[in-house]
């Protein structure tokens, strides 16, 4: 495989970046902060708590969690691809 | 056997566990004393950044924190987590690649300026002293809590216990070390929450528990609901209905993540695994083993409250539980018979016209002296009496420190004794795992950067190091100077402020620093500068100048104004770059070299020459 895409593997790494950003973006200010008082009411309850609410106070949290292990495996797929990866 | 033997006993035995394991791991050398040595597995990294993070602040008063301001307490548990997704993403596996042993030395580097080392360090400094003023306030309280003495006390025995332990293993002893206080801390986290869960809520799991029915006595209805019928009819908020305005919940929130990603003793961790590959797993790791804390707080927050209330509100002060009379002792909760009928009674601003609910007029409880007269110390109903004036604009005669909630719960919920115990041993470890590791990184910024890099380059290693004592012995003494007079009334506050200046300061630049090219000196310092005295000053007039609240920036409060200021810098740098020109072209070729991934191990490893 070719070493050399550094430019191609930069490209790609800000794309996989930026859509995580926006999904954290939109978990915890977007749910827990500024739409909280709509999703309160319209957004079925997630159990006994408002959806907002829970959000702010545990959705976010695990929806954090599941970010960062879909970014460690795909950054470390994509060096793998690239031709990065230490591990061989 | 007595609660003060079992206390002891774990106590002692977590203590032996620490040692052994800092002794049989110390730092051979000065490698390994920064970043042992570079080799430490994701997972066990992921753990002792877990226990490093997860500080005495944290685990002693947040829950206290969403026990006493509900939904509003959100903005610790999002700012706190969510800053790993901001560090993860942008920052550590770049820095890691460059594979230098502090932040300002990346700083230093990437802006090829003696001067940008030198306001960077001090920024260091400056977020780490903060930072450890709040540990040494949580030393205090718990160690007042098992001695039985004031907090000014516990404060110094503290301080002596992490002078002498942080000394012993340098990074690698503190990273084994930080791992079993992980696994101390989780359980006694967790093992109370879920006792408590069973008798509140019949669910096994806190967090189920939390959105779950209250089925401990009839009648039966949604957790939630239960909590907030209680707040509304003693007069105060809805527990899920904050009163923080959406601006100033955003912009504290905000500051909070980008904190987190700025501050230096978190970044330094991820120095301390192999490869860039292993970074992003170890975070991974790190943030999983932090959610468990932190789904956890918010339950025993709301757990806690209704525990209190059922427990104290109305109740005789001479019929009150036994734990009662010992916090009063340690001056942690008190009462005010304003009305005079014996009875303790807690209610909320929505009781009084005033719209107030404080006990007294102090800020704090302050005590007659010792030697003052029985009849001045001791109420008629065998109460603690207070030297502060008693608030009469309002009924609420029933006060407690945000900090106690943790440490009163299984008290409250009538647990195990060995479950109380554990819950000492925990809190103990959380303090001392993240004061160990502030300590390092405050030490190695005077001794590294600023004596070695800036003062005197020709510095032995002995030298070196005796530095790095002499700082982390004043730095401790300072600590525990305002450990003993905060300047803020609660742990969590105190700290905030930490998160405040690492967002308007090192946030900012380290991200610029990563992300552009052609960012050059002059952008970067000015930004920096303008960035950080702009926090610092809005912090001191509005913590010590006594500014008032009508003249807050759109309202928003001083914990929320790193965010302002770190768009500041963003703005500053920008600007000042567009008229000074780029980077010269061998600093952007580093910046190139550094979204490479691979090769980190051999930048990393010829750079330790202490």
């Amino acid at each position: 495989m070719e070493v050399d895409h550094p430019r191609a593997h930069r490209r790609a790494c800000l794309k996989i970046t930026l859509c995580l950003l926006t999904v954290w973006f939109t978990i915890s200010f977007g749910a827990g902060i500024l739409l909280r008082d709509w999703l309160d009411i319209h957004a079925p309850k997630v159990g006994g708590a408002p959806f907002g609410f829970w959000m702010a106070q545990q959705g976010a949290i695990i929806g954090f969690v599941l970010i960062l292990i879909v970014f460690a495996c795909l950054m470390n797929r994509l060096d793998r691809k690239h031709g990065y990866s230490e591990e061989r | 056997m007595s609660q003060d033997t079992l206390n002891f006993i774990f106590i002692g035995l977590s203590f032996a566990l620490y040692i052994t394991i800092a002794v049989r791991s110390r730092a051979a050398s000065t490698k390994e004393y920064y970043t042992a040595g570079g080799g430490v597995s994701p997972f066990a990294n992921g753990m002792a950044t877990a226990a490093d993070w997860m500080s005495a602040a944290t685990f002693i008063s947040m829950a206290g924190t969403v026990a006493i301001s509900g939904y509003d307490a959100s903005r610790f548990l999002m700012g706190w987590t969510g800053g790993f997704v901001l560090l993860t993403v942008l920052m550590v596996p770049y820095l890691r690649k460059f594979g230098k042993a502090t932040v300002p030395d990346f700083i230093g580097d990437r802006y090829y300026s003696k001067f940008a080392r030198g306001v960077a360090v001090v920024c260091a400094i400056f977020i780490c002293m903060t930072y450890i003023m709040g540990q040494m306030r949580g030393v205090g309280v718990v160690f007042s809590q098992l001695f039985g003495i004031s907090i000014p006390f516990g404060v110094i025995i503290g301080a002596a216990i992490v002078f002498a332990y942080a000394g012993l293993g340098g990074m690698k002893g503190i990273t084994y070390t930080q791992v079993a206080q992980y696994c101390v801390m989780a359980f006694a986290y967790t093992i109370p929450a879920i006792y408590i869960a069973m008798a509140l809520t019949g669910n096994v799991i806190p967090q189920l528990g939390l959105i779950g029915n209250f089925t401990m006595s009839e009648p039966v209805l949604p957790f939630l609901e239960k909590l907030n019928n209680i707040n509304s009819e003693l007069g105060f908020q809805e527990y899920t209905s904050g009163q923080m305005s959406t601006i100033n919940m955003f912009c504290i929130t905000a500051a909070l993540m980008c904190g987190t990603a700025g501050l230096p003793h978190v970044i330094v961790r991820f120095f301390t695994v192999k490869n860039v590959r292993s970074v992003r797993r170890s975070a991974a790791w790190t943030l999983s083993f932090i959610a468990v804390i932190y789904l956890t707080a918010p339950a025993i927050g709301a757990f806690s409250r209704v525990n209190l209330i059922e427990k104290l509100n109305g109740t005789a002060y001479s019929d009150a539980p036994a734990w009662f009379y010992d916090f009063e002792a340690t001056g942690q909760m008190a009462w005010v018979d304003k009305n005079g009928d014996g009875v303790i009674q807690y209610c909320g601003p929505a009781k009084s016209e005033a719209g107030t609910f404080s006990v007294f007029q102090s800020k704090a409880p302050i005590y007659p002296s010792y030697d003052a007269p029985e009849n001045q110390r001791i109420g008629m109903h065998g109460e603690r009496l207070l030297a502060s004036k008693a608030d009469d604009s309002n009924p609420n005669e029933l006060w407690f420190g945000n900090d106690i909630m943790v440490m009163a719960n299984p008290y409250m919920a009538g647990l195990p004794m060995w479950v109380i115990a554990l819950l000492m041993a925990g809190c103990i470890a959380a303090a001392l795992s993240t004061a160990a590791g502030l300590l390092l990184v405050l030490s190695t910024s005077i001794s590294h950067d600023l004596m070695k890099k800036i003062i005197k380059p020709d510095l032995s290693d002995r030298e070196e190091v005796n530095y790095a004592r002499i700082a982390s012995f004043v730095a401790l003494a300072v600590a525990a100077y305002f450990g003993i007079n905060p300047p803020s009334a609660f742990i969590a506050k105190t700290v905030a402020f930490a998160f405040g200046l690492a967002a308007s300061s090192f946030f900012p630049t380290l991200l610029i620093g990563i992300f552009s090219k052609k960012m050059n000196r002059v952008g970067a310092i000015s930004g920096m500068l303008v960035g950080i005295s702009f926090t610092i000053g809005y912090i001191v007039y509005f913590q010590f100048l006594g500014g008032h609240s009508e003249q807050l920036l759109w309202g928003i409060t001083p914990e929320g104004i790193g965010f302002v200021g770190m768009l500041l810098n963003f703005i500053v740098a920008f600007t000042v770059k567009a008229f000074t020109g780029d980077a010269p072209q061998h600093v952007q070729d580093m910046v190139t070299e550094i979204h490479i991934p691979s090769g980190a191990g051999q930048a990393h490893n010829h750079d330790f020459e202490i």
